[in-house]
């Protein structure tokens, strides 16, 4: 069966999706990804969507519960690399990923994950 | 396909001389022909090689078709005559005339001729068939090259409407003029957010100084494009909104307070600093610190 690599980057997981959404692989994507920020003590979720080309209500929920799930186990998720067309689209759509942070590329996001991080540890609100 | 059995052909090739000399005559002394744009000499040039070109094709026997292989050649002529005719800005009547005009001296000399009433009768139908496919084809000619003409200054217009240009490493401007439409949105946005990942910039200044008016549409379209950068990863700030604007926009109702927005393009390319952890000092305070 499909499953999509979760790699450790530091204190960071980096979550690379290259293939078509489903649901069943959303939902091991979930659980995997959860097992692993606690064995990990991950603070951070990088996902990566370059390779996607298409992103709709479904996949927008699904890296919204993310975020949600990832933020009560205290780490942080930033979504990389999204394609203009697939960001035009879901503006047309009128989705627009609440309480989800964006990033240009993986280097931008660890960049605004550290941030993240460095001011929730000063008591600060991280979003 | 149709062949000619008049005896059109042979006329043609054995009076080219004369038919050359009335015609060029006649559409010079009618008004279509106009004064300054053409020379007469390039007139009867263009006359002669037409001419030239229609006899050899009509000897071979064959009536016109559009996409007969045989009328290549005349093809070919009236497509570039049309086409330097129509950058010279001639009307489409002026242009199909170089073609009708051809009748009244092929007709006179079809009359001058002792047969009987029937042949100069089927020649002269042959004639006229013939003139009037050759006129339609040159007028429809006209009509693409002047579209062609028209949907490049289209897309120019487009591609000059929305440069993108890096400010700084990392920070983009987008200076809009003109009013902002649907179709121009789309432009835009898929060019901003193009730039932004090929340069990897994070923040991205939308300047509206040249945007004549703003309203619930045109709002709309920013905000769209806001949100669009919003989901790459790329903050973005509008500047250039003018007093009047101000007042429009909250006449209209407007919510922009989901992105910052300046007054002029300098504040925002300041903010876009400040955003970015750079600072601009005079170089006169700094040597001073070190003196």
């Amino acid at each position: 069966m499909d499953r999509v690599p979760i790699l450790r980057l530091g204190d960071c997981l980096l979550v690379t999706v290259q293939v078509d959404m489903h649901d069943q692989l959303a939902m091991t994507l979930q659980d995997d990804l959860t097992n692993k920020i606690v064995d990990t003590r991950a603070r951070g979720v990088l996902i990566d969507i370059s390779a996607l080309e298409m992103v709709d209500s479904f996949i927008g929920r699904m890296l919204g519960n993310i975020a949600a799930m990832s933020r009560i186990l205290d780490a942080r998720t930033v979504v990389v690399g999204m394609q203009p067309a697939v960001a035009i689209t879901l503006v047309e759509l009128g989705l627009s990923l609440p309480g989800i942070r964006t990033a240009l590329n993986v280097d931008a996001g660890l960049a605004l994950l550290r941030t993240m991080l460095a001011r929730s540890d000063f008591g600060g609100h991280a979003d | 396909m149709n062949r000619l059995a008049s005896r059109l052909p042979a006329i043609v090739e054995q009076h080219q001389k004369q038919i050359v000399d009335t015609w060029v005559q006649q559409q010079l002394e009618s008004g279509t022909w106009r004064a300054g744009r053409l020379q007469e000499t390039q007139l009867r040039d263009e006359a002669e090689r037409f001419l030239e070109l229609l006899s050899k094709t009509l000897k071979s026997g064959i009536s016109f078709e559009p996409r007969s292989p045989q009328w290549a050649d005349v093809r070919e002529f009236l497509s570039e005559l049309s086409r330097s005719r129509a950058a010279q800005g001639f009307s489409p009547t002026q242009v199909a005339t170089f073609v009708f005009s051809l009748k009244q001296p092929l007709f006179a000399l079809l009359r001058s001729f002792p047969d009987d009433a029937e042949t100069v009768a089927n020649t002269m139908w042959e004639a006229t068939l013939l003139l009037d496919a050759l006129g339609l084809y040159t007028t429809e000619l006209y009509q693409l090259a002047r579209e062609s003409v028209i949907s490049r200054q289209q897309e120019e217009l487009i591609e000059l409407s929305t440069p993108v240009v890096e400010l700084w490493p990392g920070i983009l401007a987008l200076p809009l003029i003109g009013t902002l439409d649907s179709d121009r949105t789309q432009v835009v946005m898929e060019t901003l957010l193009q730039r932004l990942v090929a340069t990897g910039s994070s923040i991205a200044v939308i300047d509206i100084t040249g945007v004549p008016t703003v309203d619930t549409l045109v709002a709309q379209h920013l905000l769209k494009t806001v949100a669009a950068a919003q989901l790459m990863g790329a903050d973005c700030i509008i500047s250039g909104i003018r007093p009047q604007i101000a007042q429009t926009i909250v006449h209209l109702g407007i919510d922009l307070s989901s992105v910052a927005t300046k007054a002029s393009l300098s504040d925002a390319f300041a903010l876009a600093l400040k955003r970015r952890g750079l600072s601009v000092t005079s170089a006169a305070t700094q040597s001073a610190h070190r003196a």
